[in-house]
C-alpha cells in the first residue's frame, strides 16, 4: 500500500526536517555515559541536579512591574499571597536607559513598560513589607544594573540584611542589550566594564547571588531560530567568562554563580531538545575550553519564559493553550525558573486576572500533570536524543563562526548578530504571511468576530505625575551637598578604572539618583547613540 | 508601487521612512516591514532605535518621504506618535502619510487617527496588506 502524507517535508519551526520516525539506527554509536550520564552528572544532558524536581519544583517566577514602586508593591504581594515563589521585577524604559523620570526623554513613558525607578526611595518602597532574607529576586535590568544593584544592597542594609544574605539574579547582559533587547546608554566596552564590575562585586561579596544572567530570550522574540538562540547565548556565555579571566578572577571563582534565560517557543520537541543540547554545550565549553575543575562551573542553570512572540492578538484565549504547551516543554527540558506568559499580551499590559491564570498554569502542570515527577522523561527517545545531537552540532558550529568574527562583542558591535536575527524574523514572516506556517487564529481559523477581552489600561499620565511628585519630594529631602560629593566620587572612580559598585552604593544611599549617576558615567565613558541602520 | 510618471519620464519610487519613537528596544517588526516595504519596490530608510520625535521629524524632511512608518511597543504611542505629527505640520508637512504599527489597544485607534495617522496594524497583520493599504494611501494623498 502507498502511505501518502500531509506535505513533502516535515519541519521544525526553525527549519530542522523531521523524519517519519525515528528508530536505533539514528542513534548509532551513541553511548549513555558520554551523551548523556546521570542527573546531576556531567555532560548534564539530563538535569543539573540529581533529583530535579523532585527535590525542589522549579521557581515560578512572574514579571511584574508597572507605575511607581507602589503599584508594583501590591501587586508584588498579590503574587506572593497566590503562592508564586520568586520576585522577577522589570523596570520601565526610562530606566532601563539610567533616565529621570523627570528628564524629557521620558515623557510619556514613565511607569509604562515596567516601574519606574529614579531613587532608593522607590527601591525601598518596592520592597515594602516583604522579607529580602526570604525572597529571590530578580531584577531584570541592563544598564541601570550599575545603579538598581547598590540600591537594592543599600536597601538591604537599612533593614539590617547584609550582601551575603541577598538571593537572586541580576540581568545585566550587556550582549542582549546591544542585539537583543536593545537597551543601551554607554559604549560596548565601558558598558562591559560596568557589567563585569558588579559580577566581580557580587563573586566577592553576595555568594548567593547571580550576577548576570545571559540572555538568549530576547534573540529568540527578535526572530532568531532555536540554533541561533542557543550559539548567541552561549557565544555571550564565552565573552563573560574571557571578559573575567582577563580581571584576573579563575575561572572557578565566578563560573558558578553564571545563569542564563531561554525563551520557549511553540515546537515542542525542538524547545525540549534545545535545553538538553545547550546544557551538554555549556558543559563542554567549560571544561574543554576554560578547563573548569569544579562542577558547578560546567551547570547551565536557566530561567524560561514562554514565547512572546508566539502570543497573537486574534482570538487571545488560545495563548493560554500556547503558554501551556511552551511551559510543558520548559519543564520537560530542566529549566530551574519559569515565567508563563499572560493571554492578553499581544494587546497590553497583563491584567490581573491573566496574570493569575499563567501563574495557575504553572501550579497545574507542577502540581496536577505529574510531569515533574521523573527527571528528564523523554531521554532516550530516539528523536528527542536526535534532535539534541543536531541542535548541539548546528549550535557549535554557529559559534565557532562567531569566534572567527572575533566574539561576541565584535559580532555585536559590527551589527552581524542583529542582521542574522532580522533575517530569520523576515524569512518566518514570510512563511506565515505564505500560510506555509500556521498560526491559528491569524492565517488560519479566522473568526469573522474577534473575540473580545477586556484589556487593563493603567493611567500613564496620573501614574507619570505622582512619580514627578515622588521624585521632587525625595530631591527637596536628600542632603544635598552629600550627594554631590558621593557624585565625584563616582566621577572619580570611574576616572581611575576602579570598580563602581561600592562608590554607587555609598552615592545612592546620599540620594543620588539613577539619572545623575548616568551623567556623571556619560562624562567619562560617552554615551551611545543608534545610527540609521540596515534591516 | 510607484507615483506615476514624472516630467522627465522617470518613475518615483514611493520613499518610506519606517522609524522607532521613543525608548522602546523592539526592532523585529520594524526591520520585516522595513524588508517588506523594499521588496515591494519602495525606497526605505531606517532610523535606527531609540528617536524623539524632533529627530524623526526631521530625518523625514531631508529625506523628503511620502511615508511615516512609526513601530512603537512600549505604551507611549499617544503621546510621541500626535507630538510628531504636530511638528510636521509646524514645518508645513501636511502631506505625509503616517501608518502606524505595534501593540496598540483598539480604543486608541480612533484617537490616533484623529491625530492624523491613516492606518493602524496590529500584531498578525500580513506584510502584503500594511504594503497595498500605503501605496493606496499615498496614491489617494495625490488626488486630494
Amino acid at each position: 500500500m502507498n502511505w501518502t502524507e500531509r506535505k513533502e517535508v516535515f519541519k521544525t519551526t526553525s527549519g530542522l526536517t523531521v523524519k517519519r520516525c525515528y528508530a536505533p539506527g539514528d542513534l548509532a554509536g551513541f553511548s549513555y555515559q558520554e551523551k548523556l550520564g546521570q542527573p546531576g552528572e556531567y555532560p548534564y544532558t539530563r538535569g543539573v541536579y540529581p533529583t530535579m524536581y523532585r527535590g525542589r519544583l522549579w521557581t515560578r517566577r512572574q514579571v511584574c512591574g508597572f507605575g511607581t514602586a507602589e503599584e508594583t508593591n501590591e501587586r508584588l504581594r498579590f503574587l506572593i499571597e497566590q503562592g508564586q515563589t520568586g520576585l522577577n521585577i522589570v523596570f520601565d524604559m526610562p530606566t532601563h536607559f539610567c533616565l529621570d523620570s523627570d528628564d524629557p526623554r521620558s515623557e510619556g513613558e514613565v511607569g509604562v513598560e515596567g516601574v519606574a525607578i529614579d531613587t532608593i526611595q522607590d527601591v525601598d518602597d518596592l520592597f515594602q513589607g516583604i522579607d529580602l532574607r526570604k525572597v529571590s529576586t530578580s531584577l531584570i535590568s541592563e544598564p541601570e544594573s550599575i545603579m538598581i544593584l547598590p540600591m537594592y544592597v543599600a536597601i538591604a542594609a537599612r533593614r539590617g540584611v547584609a550582601p551575603a544574605e541577598l538571593a537572586g539574579t541580576l540581568q545585566n547582559d550587556i550582549y542582549t542589550g546591544f542585539a537583543g533587547c536593545n537597551v543601551k546608554c554607554f559604549p560596548p566596552k565601558a558598558s562591559e566594564k560596568m557589567s563585569t564590575d558588579l559580577i566581580v562585586y557580587c563573586t566577592r561579596e553576595m555568594p548567593r547571588w547571580n550576577p548576570v544572567s545571559i540572555v538568549g530570550y530576547h534573540y529568540r522574540e527578535a526572530g532568531a531560530t532555536a540554533v541561533q538562540e542557543v550559539a548567541l547565548t552561549l557565544a555571550a556565555g564565552i565573552a563573560y567568562v574571557e571578559a573575567l579571566l582577563e580581571r584576573g578572577l579563575k575561572v572557578d571563582e565566578f563560573a558558578p554563580r553564571l545563569s542564563f534565560f531561554f525563551c520557549c517557543h511553540n515546537d515542542f520537541f525542538e524547545e525540549i531538545a534545545k535545553f538538553r543540547a545547550a546544557r551538554r554545550l555549556w558543559a563542554r565549553i567549560m571544561k574543554e575550553r576554560f578547563k573548569a575543575r569544579d562542577p558547578r562551573s560546567m551547570m547551565l542553570r536557566f530561567h524560561t519564559q514562554t514565547a512572546g512572540c508566539s502570543l497573537t492578538a486574534q482570538q487571545p484565549l488560545n495563548n493560554i493553550v500556547r503558554t501551556t504547551i511552551q511551559a510543558m516543554a520548559a519543564v520537560l527540558g530542566g529549566t530551574q525558573s519559569l515565567h508563563t506568559n499572560s493571554y492578553d499580551e499581544a494587546l497590553s499590559l497583563p491584567s490581573e486576572d491573566a496574570v493569575l491564570i499563567a501563574l495557575r498554569t504553572q501550579q497545574i502542570i507542577a502540581e496536577e500533570s505529574g510531569i515533574p515527577n521523573t527527571v528528564d522523561p523523554l531521554g532516550g527517545s530516539y528523536f528527542v536524543e536526535n534532535l539534541t545531537d543536531e541542535l548541539e552540532a548546528l549550535a557549535e558550529e554557529y559559534i565557532r563562526k562567531i569566534d572567527n568574527l572575533g566574539g561576541m562583542l565584535k559580532a555585536v558591535e559590527t551589527g552581524w548578530v542583529q542582521r542574522e536575527i532580522a533575517a530569520s524574523a523576515y524569512r518566518y514572516q514570510q512563511e506565515v504571511d505564505s500560510g506555509e506556517q500556521t498560526v491559528v487564529g491569524v492565517n488560519q481559523y479566522v473568526l469573522e468576530e474577534e473575540q473580545y477581552i477586556k484589556v487593563v489600561r493603567p493611567n500613564a499620565i496620573e501614574l507619570e505625575a505622582k512619580q514627578l511628585r515622588r521624585l521632587a519630594e525625595f530631591k527637596k529631602l536628600r542632603p544635598e551637598r552629600e550627594t554631590t560629593r558621593s557624585l565625584d566620587d563616582v566621577a572619580r572612580a570611574a576616572e581611575k578604572d576602579e570598580n563602581l559598585v561600592p562608590v554607587v552604593i555609598q552615592a545612592v544611599e546620599k540620594g543620588a539618583t539613577v539619572g545623575e549617576i548616568r551623567q556623571v558615567l556619560e562624562k567619562v565613558y560617552g554615551s551611545f547613540e543608534n545610527e540609521p541602520s540596515d534591516f | 508601487m510607484f507615483l506615476g510618471e514624472e516630467g522627465d519620464g522617470v518613475e518615483k519610487k514611493i520613499r518610506v521612512l519606517v522609524a522607532k519613537l521613543g525608548l522602546d528596544g523592539h526592532d523585529r517588526g520594524a526591520k520585516v516591514v522595513a524588508k517588506a516595504y523594499r521588496d515591494a519596490g519602495m525606497e526605505v530608510i531606517y532610523t535606527g532605535l531609540n528617536k524623539t520625535p524632533e529627530q524623526v521629524a526631521e530625518a523625514a524632511i531631508q529625506e523628503d518621504v511620502d511615508v511615516i512608518g512609526v513601530s512603537i511597543l512600549s505604551g507611549a504611542h499617544n503621546t510621541l506618535v500626535p507630538k510628531l505629527i504636530n511638528l510636521m505640520k509646524d514645518r508645513g508637512i501636511t502631506d505625509v502619510v503616517y501608518v502606524v504599527g505595534g501593540i496598540i489597544p483598539n480604543e486608541d485607534v480612533p484617537r490616533l487617527q484623529a491625530a492624523g495617522v491613516a492606518g493602524v496594524f496590529g500584531p498578525g497583520t500580513k506584510t502584503n496588506a500594511i504594503i497595498s493599504f500605503t501605496q493606496k494611501a499615498v496614491e489617494g494623498r495625490k488626488t486630494v
